[in-house]
């Protein structure tokens, strides 16, 4: 059980790095699709509503699966589809100008 | 074997959020990082839907459509000034929905009646305590940006000895149900804990320290996803977490650089609790003077410059003037003027709140420049313009030893040939600093409501 643990605790601090190499080199200029976008990804957390909604060994733990995976899901929806409006917005200079 | 499978489409899925990620790293390519994390995903949501044994459709379909619907909306309908508050309700659902597995999973373990193995059960009470805390917190948060709540530090007697106090009693209740799995009155008082520090320690930051705010709800929202991917013993989940933690850490890092405080001073120091008026619109302190001129001097200005930087704030997202702005430096160039975009970390209410303001009143990005890269071309430049910002913008910040702004990098707009200032009146920025940059002899101020002051300036242009 503890070996489990550590296995998990292992991936959790390097996944932490990886993301510390890859989001230290995203411009401020794309701070705010960063926020929006990483909050999409944080709706990852889907996956345990799903299954503690779908599989309802208990009917509170379906009834908090429903709301969960609705809380999950605005994350999802929204934080994809608004980030994708934001970086649709970032154009660079007409080429003319230059 | 299935089980196998499953795991190494959450791997996918976790990879492509990585490639998605490192996408972001230039405007040109971040869009297509973004679809390749929402491919992602679509992966694991279908992985999850056909492998995993889902009985209860009904459950899943209600939770879904309700979730796309209300998503859907606030992501189409919410103007681009309006983005922090969205962030930081995404910010609350993505805490909250982490916190309610962790709930259904605990009552699924009382259930079973074998007791809740320790390892979970400190997962559990994590998963909840954070996920709850981010909820109510980002709920406060929302109500502060969109003016719900006051934007100002509420404070009041004996504030940090009463959150100490949740806070250890939170903790308590969490080590005792851990004790005694069985009670459910103990996970019901750690909900009751955690929505209550949420809400207790947020509303003494002020609307200016909503940066840092958000950027932490949004590490928050991460780790309790993690949290809950050690609940259900799923790796795809704490990738993605610890993922999402690490991007909000270092953003409430930068944005706690760019003020020159530390996160503790932030979260407690109640900045901004009292704002004083100093002086009325064309009121001087003392024998100090201001200056303030007409848009058609100001447009003149403009017009006959070499160099000319916007530096935008707030002020420019509550006027809504991003349009203009663009407008006007449209004609400027046209002249022939170098027209470039002053950007300061804590601009604005969230992490590049101004880039995104700018970008859909189509200014290319190629003409926003960092704090960094800007600061040396001001003394080259022949009129800074300021538009509703002003704590990034006072050289008290550099001189001034007993200045709350002391220390913090500001941008040195007053190094410009001349200072044209838009504001409304000569209220103190959130500090409560009265600032230096007004009463200089090259700045001037032109007052009123940024948006009518650049629709008369491109008036003015027009005629010359």
């Amino acid at each position: 059980m503890i070996e489990e643990l550590v296995v998990l605790f292992v991936i959790f601090v390097l996944a932490i790095f990886v993301g510390f190499e890859v989001i230290t080199k995203v411009p401020p200029t794309l701070h705010t699709p960063l926020m929006s976008g990483s909050n999409a990804i944080s709706g990852i957390t889907i996956i345990g509503a799903l299954i503690v909604a779908g599989q309802g060994e208990t009917q509170v733990a379906k009834y908090l699966g429903m709301v969960a995976v609705a809380f999950a899901m605005i994350n999802v929806v929204g934080g994809f589809m608004v980030t994708d409006r934001m970086l649709r917005m970032f154009k660079r200079k007409p080429e003319e100008q230059k | 074997m299935t089980d196998a499978l499953i795991k190494l489409f959450y791997l996918l899925a976790a990879v492509l959020f990585i490639f998605g990620l490192k996408r972001l790293s230039s405007p040109a390519t971040a869009r297509s990082g973004n679809w390749l994390a929402s491919l992602g995903m679509l992966i694991a949501i279908v992985v999850t839907l056909v492998f995993q044994e889902i009985l209860g459709w009904r459950e899943i379909f209600i939770g879904m459509a309700v979730g796309s619907l209300v998503g859907g909306i606030f992501a189409r309908t919410v103007k681009m000034t309006g983005m922090p508050q969205m962030v930081a309700l995404l910010n609350g659902f993505g805490g909250g929905a982490s916190a309610l597995v962790a709930s259904a999973e605990y009552f699924n373990y009382l259930q079973a009646g074998e007791g809740i193995p320790l390892n979970f059960g400190v997962a559990i009470q994590l998963s909840v305590l954070i996920g709850t805390l981010t909820f109510t917190g980002s709920l406060i948060a929302f109500g502060k940006l969109q003016e719900l709540v006051t934007g100002k530090a509420v404070t009041y007697p004996l504030q940090k000895t009463l959150n100490g106090i949740i806070l250890i009693g939170t903790i308590g209740l969490a080590v005792w149900l851990m004790v005694e799995p069985n009670n459910p009155m103990a996970l019901y008082g750690v909900l009751v804990g955690a929505a209550l520090l949420g809400v207790t320690s947020v509303i003494p930051i002020g609307g200016a320290d909503m940066p840092v705010v958000i950027s932490l709800l949004n590490s928050y929202s991460g780790i309790a996803a993690a949290m809950t991917g050690f609940v259900i013993n799923n790796e795809g989940l704490i990738i993605s977490g610890a993922l999402v933690g690490a991007s909000g850490l270092i953003l409430t890092n930068i944005m706690c650089r760019a003020m020159n405080r530390s996160l503790a001073n932030v979260l407690f120091g109640a900045f901004g609790a009292t704002v004083a008026e100093i002086g009325g619109p064309d009121g001087a302190v003392g024998d100090l003077t201001v200056r303030s001129l007409t848009h058609e001097d100001a447009a003149t200005m403009l017009a006959y410059a070499r160099q000319v930087v916007f530096t935008p704030g707030y002020g420019l997202a509550v006027a809504q003037a991003q349009h203009e702005v663009r407008e006007l430096a449209d004609m400027l160039q046209e002249r022939g003027v170098q027209v470039k975009y002053a950007i300061h970390p804590v601009a604005g209410r969230m992490p590049g709140h101004m880039n995104v303001l700018l970008a859909e009143a189509d200014v290319p990005y190629d003409q926003l420049y960092d704090m960094d890269q800007i600061n040396p071309e001001f003394p080259q430049t022949d009129v800074s313009v300021v538009i509703g910002a002003n704590d990034v913008v006072n050289p008290v910040a550099r001189h001034d030893k007993s200045s709350p702004l002391y220390g913090m990098p500001i941008l040195d707009v007053d190094k410009a040939a001349h200072c044209i200032v838009l504001k409304r009146s000569m209220r103190p920025g959130f500090a409560g600093v009265d600032n230096e940059l007004f009463y200089q002899e090259k700045t001037s101020m032109l007052f009123g409501d940024a948006k009518d002051s650049f629709k008369k300036l491109i008036e003015e242009v027009q005629q010359l």
